[in-house]
């Protein structure tokens, strides 16, 4: 296949390569050895860390066997990439980190089993950062991931953001029709921001956590990376569901968030809340912000200006309970039943080897504030202080609701995409500063999607995010379609790493 | 709050992973700066504030005490670095 008539084909949103399947404009297996060899030529992008071409055509083979019988699901035959964070029942899931540099898992995440049950196709796992601890995916350990977007002019390497890094470079770049990510402070909006794709983090307990590899059990969801609101939603439609295996899953009908897409916003109020402008704040991340806004009143939304209070204080909170959690969580790679293991004098010792080993700087350091933050006489002066803080998050956001704000709007990102390195410094905390906006959501557990907006002057895409009510995911598709509509998609035009 | 070299040590140790000397310093810089910038919680009035404990009201679902699943150890060992007998196999801990 020509690099031209194979990009005819991966160029398709979701939404219009699902019908070109249904109208049998050309197959399955078609679609897929497409993005096969798309794949191929991106190695550049270091997107994905595992191809599995086999396995795709031989889904694809029997998504095209069910479109000849007229059993086809609502993603039959639609190629996706999925972050390395999702276990997938015999294909190597790492979470790209050392320690589970050959882990192969005997069984499949929930998320992903109701992707192939309605028909998608896996093209390969996707790079993030270690464990997904980071907003730039260069904390992998297989390498940095790179953004397709490049400032004008300029051959500079940038990051797509993270940790969902690698799937939002792969959505953009089109070597994937959409992707499953996951988002724990941010790690599904940011990249989709940094990317120019569309990202939702569902409300805590939509999606299963079944089968994700555990970072931050009180925070992480797994949510879509899509080219357009309409392939987002769905791409949700399919991930969300109760699941009996997650405790913390909710048992409520998912609906037709499809239907929802280019449903009137008129009389909507939509908050914008005046503590999200930092200082510091780009000018153009701002005049962003009040063209979002613009969008939405000309729609009939109604522009209110509201107060979140405790916003300052949800990065700093969300470190201490992120990094708690994850203390508890990664205590489990222990060289004893993950497969990396480097022996040692006694069993402690062993212990201590294969973490110091398996586990890169960023997870070590995590690691350790979190079991800091949780060790004797410090728990109630850091944990339990978060834990209230957090309390007091959600509480602005119940405030806002509960006086008839029906979402919020807010930048997705501080600044766009940033060179590879140049956050890499001394201080961690400069890198953690690119949650600030997006960290929020995740304290108070509720929904929010990142839809691109405009470009930076240097060519950059820019995102908003819409915040939404505990299980107002159908309300955000609205707004986010409203935004989309007015803004345009955003396609990378130099295709430089074929 | 920030700590010393001996609570890095400490911390490290609890944590279960190896440090060396030369990590040691750089390590108490990293987690004194990301102590430092958490620090700023103490600002926050929580008197009387309940910590969060679900983000989304729920309670906990309850099933039937049956066994629902297993009877595959084969599986649950195949990434295990050494097994014996159908179990998971680590260096002598009792003497």
């Amino acid at each position: 296949m020509s690099t031209s008539s194979r990009h005819e084909l991966t160029r398709l949103t979701l939404t219009a390569a699902h019908e070109g399947l249904s109208e049998g404009h050309f197959t399955a297996t078609e679609l897929t050895h497409a993005y096969l060899g798309a794949i191929e030529a991106a190695g550049d992008l270091n997107a994905y860390v595992l191809a599995t071409p086999e396995k795709a055509l031989d889904m694809a083979k029997a998504s095209d066997a069910r479109y000849a019988a007229g059993t086809a699901g609502p993603l039959e035959g639609i190629p996706l990439g999925v972050k390395d964070m999702f276990a997938t029942e015999g294909v190597r899931t790492t979470a790209c980190s050392n320690i589970l540099k050959n882990f192969v898992p005997p069984y499949e995440s929930t998320v992903t089993s109701r992707l192939w049950k309605d028909g998608a196709v896996l093209l390969g796992k996707l790079n993030q950062d270690e464990f997904a601890m980071g907003s730039s995916t260069e904390s992998s350990a297989f390498g940095a991931a790179v953004n397709p977007w490049r400032r004008n002019g300029s051959t500079q390497k940038l990051v797509p953001g993270g940790s969902s890094g690698g799937s939002a470079a792969a959505v953009a770049a089109q070597i994937c029709a959409g992707a499953a990510g996951t988002d724990t402070g941010g790690s599904i909006r940011q990249p989709a921001a940094f990317t120019g794709t569309v990202g939702i983090k569902p409300t805590y307990g939509r999606c299963s956590r079944w089968g994700v590899v555990a970072y931050a059990s009180s925070l992480d969801q797994a949510g879509p990376i899509a080219r357009s609101v309409n392939d987002a939603a769905l791409l949700l439609r399919s991930m969300a569901g109760h699941d009996p295996k997650d405790s913390t899953s909710v048992d409520m009908p998912v609906p037709d968030y499809e239907a929802a897409v280019g449903a009137s916003v008129k009389g909507k109020r939509i908050g914008i809340p005046r503590e999200y402008r930092v200082d510091g704040m780009s000018p153009e991340i701002a005049a962003l912000w009040d063209k979002g806004a613009n969008m939405l009143r000309a729609a009939g939304a109604e522009i209110v200006d509201i107060s979140l209070p405790h916003t300052k204080y949800a990065l700093p909170a969300y470190y201490i309970v992120a990094l708690a959690e994850a203390s508890s969580n990664l205590a489990r790679y222990d060289g004893v039943r993950y497969g990396e293991r480097v022996a040692g004098r006694d069993i402690v010792d062993m212990y201590e080897k294969t973490r110091a080993s398996g586990f890169g700087d960023e997870v070590r350091r995590r690691i350790m504030v979190g079991t800091y933050v949780l060790s004797a006489g410090y728990y109630d002066a850091y944990y339990l202080k978060a834990q209230k803080v957090r309390t007091l998050i959600k509480r602005d956001f119940e405030t806002v609701f509960a006086q008839g704000i029906d979402a919020v709007l807010a930048p997705a990102t501080p600044s766009p995409a940033f060179g590879i390195g140049e956050k890499s410094g001394a201080d961690p905390v400069e890198m953690y500063l690119q949650d600030v906006f997006t960290v929020t959501l995740n304290m108070a557990g509720l929904p929010g999607i990142a839809v691109p907006a405009g470009l930076s002057s240097e060519g950059l895409p820019l995102g908003l995010q819409l915040i939404g009510r505990p299980f107002g995911e159908e309300g955000l598709f609205s707004l986010g379609q409203v935004i989309e509509e007015a803004a345009g998609r955003f396609e990378v035009s130099d295709r430089w790493w074929e | 709050m920030s700590v010393d070299q001996a609570t890095v040590r400490r911390v490290a140790h609890l944590a279960r992973i190896a440090v060396t000397e030369d990590e040691v310093a750089h390590l108490q810089g990293e987690l004194n700066a990301i102590l430092a910038f958490v620090e700023q919680l103490g600002e926050v009035d929580t008197d009387g504030v309940e910590p969060m404990t679900s983000v989304i009201p729920m309670t906990l679902p309850l099933r039937a005490d049956v066994v629902s699943d297993g009877g595959y150890a084969e599986r649950v060992l195949a990434n295990a670095p050494a097994s014996e007998d159908g179990f998971f196999a680590v260096p002598k801990v009792v003497e």
